[in-house]
């Protein structure tokens, strides 16, 4: 699971993975570290832009809920948390695991206890869906009228 | 003009208790959860959180429990509870590139690059009511292709553009951010981005009847379903704290891609045009609709007749939310006593003089009753032919 060793992905990585698995893993990894609020969570929205066209100029599709904090460890590791959704918990949990990331002592912890599984789950998720919508895969043929 | 009423509100207290009952229905059947409408009725979670116009599948299966299973009464509830949230960021734009592709289909390409999934769809369904879900029951597993890898594939109009036969989408001037007419009030003519945005929340059934007008001749073109796909998108949001984007989530959406037909100008040589469809979860019907009414509200750019409705973007776009829709002719529930005793009163005045007028007329002195050019009979059944007559 050596996918997930920048900020930038394992971010995505514990943003997409299911909240209950977050929080099972978070629990055993069984750090609560003490810190302090740089932004408190708050739950607003995203606007989602997308493209015409799908690769043209933008427009404001819609908008999505998120929740974000941001944090600092007593030891002075920052830990952002953006998650989509209105859950205050699961954003503080992403900060904590990004802070802890932060920290040269934590982070070969975080990464075997949390990110290591929530990696193997996602990819574990992706290839049985795949699997599942692949067989629908369909070979279209047109057919050849008697004419000639 | 509406103006004020006083009172009732023990009755309107009464009336939430008894719609609060109505909502439940029989207690002795288990209560629906959140979970449950989220996951088992999935498409109309996908409807609401679109022309709710807000991605958000707990608040989208709330608001229809709420609601009762009326959706355009949910979307309500859900653009309400969006007006409380503080926008945070814009997006990254979606790559539907980028797409994990759940459902693919061409009607235009059998071999497009990337292939067709069928993914779960009604298309190749009988419509024969299913009885056997009359009783609950798990269906069968579906089954599974050993060694598939994820798919994800390059947007059909991508390849075709890149041949030059279909037009190239027109990148946005500058850094200017899209409009945004949930800050500001559409102007017309609109530009193409901002009917894209009234259409993604634009009401289903409108958009499918003004899409479907244009299919029967009340307009001009003739589409090819280029592209649907359906499927899970991430968004990336830039975080100030960070420096740069990251991904925050995913997001489904259902792409549509329409071919049409162009002539061609002076300055271009022929080729095909494309109607663009987006919406918030699986989709398929909005979206199609959504780009059959992108296209025909293009007419004035590419030079083709605007006479039609779908052509109109005024008519379309100012008559396209149902929120807007419903909420005004629903107030014609509203008391309007006053206003219509006014009516009353004004009614009742034209006909005391239209009474004295017409007395006058049907029997003036000295005139023979049976000699006008309708009989008395005729103008006595027929009081206003009568007067057509008279004049």
């Amino acid at each position: 699971m050596s996918d997930f060793t920048d900020r930038r992905s394992v971010l995505g990585l514990l943003a997409r993975s299911p909240a209950e698995l977050l929080a099972e893993r978070f629990a055993a990894l069984n750090e609560t570290p003490p810190f302090t609020w740089l932004r408190r969570p708050e739950t607003g929205m995203v606007m989602l832009r997308a493209r015409i066209g799908g690769d043209g100029a933008q427009f404001n599709l819609g908008e999505m809920t998120l929740t974000r904090c941001a944090l600092r460890l007593s030891g002075g590791a920052v830990g952002v948390g953006a998650v989509r959704g209105r859950s205050v918990r699961q954003a503080e949990v992403i900060a904590l695991c990004d802070a802890l990331l932060q920290q040269a002592e934590t982070a070969p912890r975080v990464q075997k206890e949390v990110i290591a599984p929530l990696a193997s789950a996602e990819q574990a998720r992706h290839t049985l869906r795949a699997a599942e919508v692949a067989a629908s895969r369909v070979d279209f043929f047109t057919l050849v009228r008697g004419e000639d | 003009m509406y103006v004020a009423v006083k009172g009732g509100e023990r009755a309107i207290a009464q009336s939430h208790e008894l719609l609060s009952q109505a909502r439940r229905g029989d207690p002795s059947v288990p209560e629906l959860s959140i979970a449950q409408i989220r996951s088992q009725m999935r498409l109309a979670v996908a409807r609401v959180m679109s022309e709710g116009s807000l991605y958000d599948e707990e608040l989208a299966a709330l608001a229809i429990k709420q609601a009762a299973g009326d959706l355009i009464e949910a979307i309500f509830l859900l653009r309400a509870y969006r007006t409380t949230l503080p926008r945070l960021a814009d997006s990254l734009p979606l790559d539907t590139a980028r797409m994990r592709i759940e459902r693919r289909i061409s009607a235009a390409f059998k071999d497009l690059p990337g292939g067709q999934v069928l993914g779960p769809t009604y298309d190749y369904t009988q419509r024969l009511l299913d009885f056997s879900l009359l009783e609950e029951g798990a269906p069968a597993a579906p089954t599974q292709m050993p060694n598939a890898a994820p798919i994800s594939a390059p947007r059909v109009s991508d390849v075709l553009s890149q041949q030059g036969l279909l037009e190239q989408s027109r990148q946005s001037a500058a850094a200017s951010p899209p409009a945004d007419l949930t800050r500001d009030p559409i102007l017309f003519p609109a530009e193409r981005a901002t009917r894209l945005q009234n259409l993604a929340r634009g009401d289903e059934g409108f958009l499918l009847a003004m899409g479907y007008s244009t299919q029967r001749g009340y307009s001009t073109t003739h589409p090819f379903a280029g592209e649907i796909r359906f499927g899970a998108v991430p968004v990336e949001v830039f975080i100030d704290e960070l420096g740069f984007a990251i991904e925050v989530g995913e997001v489904e959406l259902t792409e549509c891609q329409l071919i049409n037909d162009f002539e061609g100008s002076a300055t271009q040589a022929p080729h095909f045009t494309r109607g663009y469809g987006l919406a918030f979860g699986h989709a398929e019907r909005k979206a199609m609709a959504m780009a059959l009414c992108d296209r025909a509200l293009r007419a004035a750019e590419l030079g083709e007749s605007t006479e039609q409705p779908a052509n109109n973007e005024e008519f379309v776009l100012s008559h396209s939310d149902n929120v807007e829709a419903s909420g005004f002719v629903q107030h014609l529930k509203l008391p309007h006593y006053v206003d219509f005793q006014t009516n009353l009163e004004l009614l009742r005045r034209l006909r005391a003089e239209w009474e004295t007028a017409h007395a006058a007329r049907v029997q003036p002195a000295g005139h023979d009753p049976a000699g006008g050019a309708a009989s008395p009979d005729t103008a006595a059944l027929h009081p206003g032919y009568a007067e057509e007559i008279a004049e």
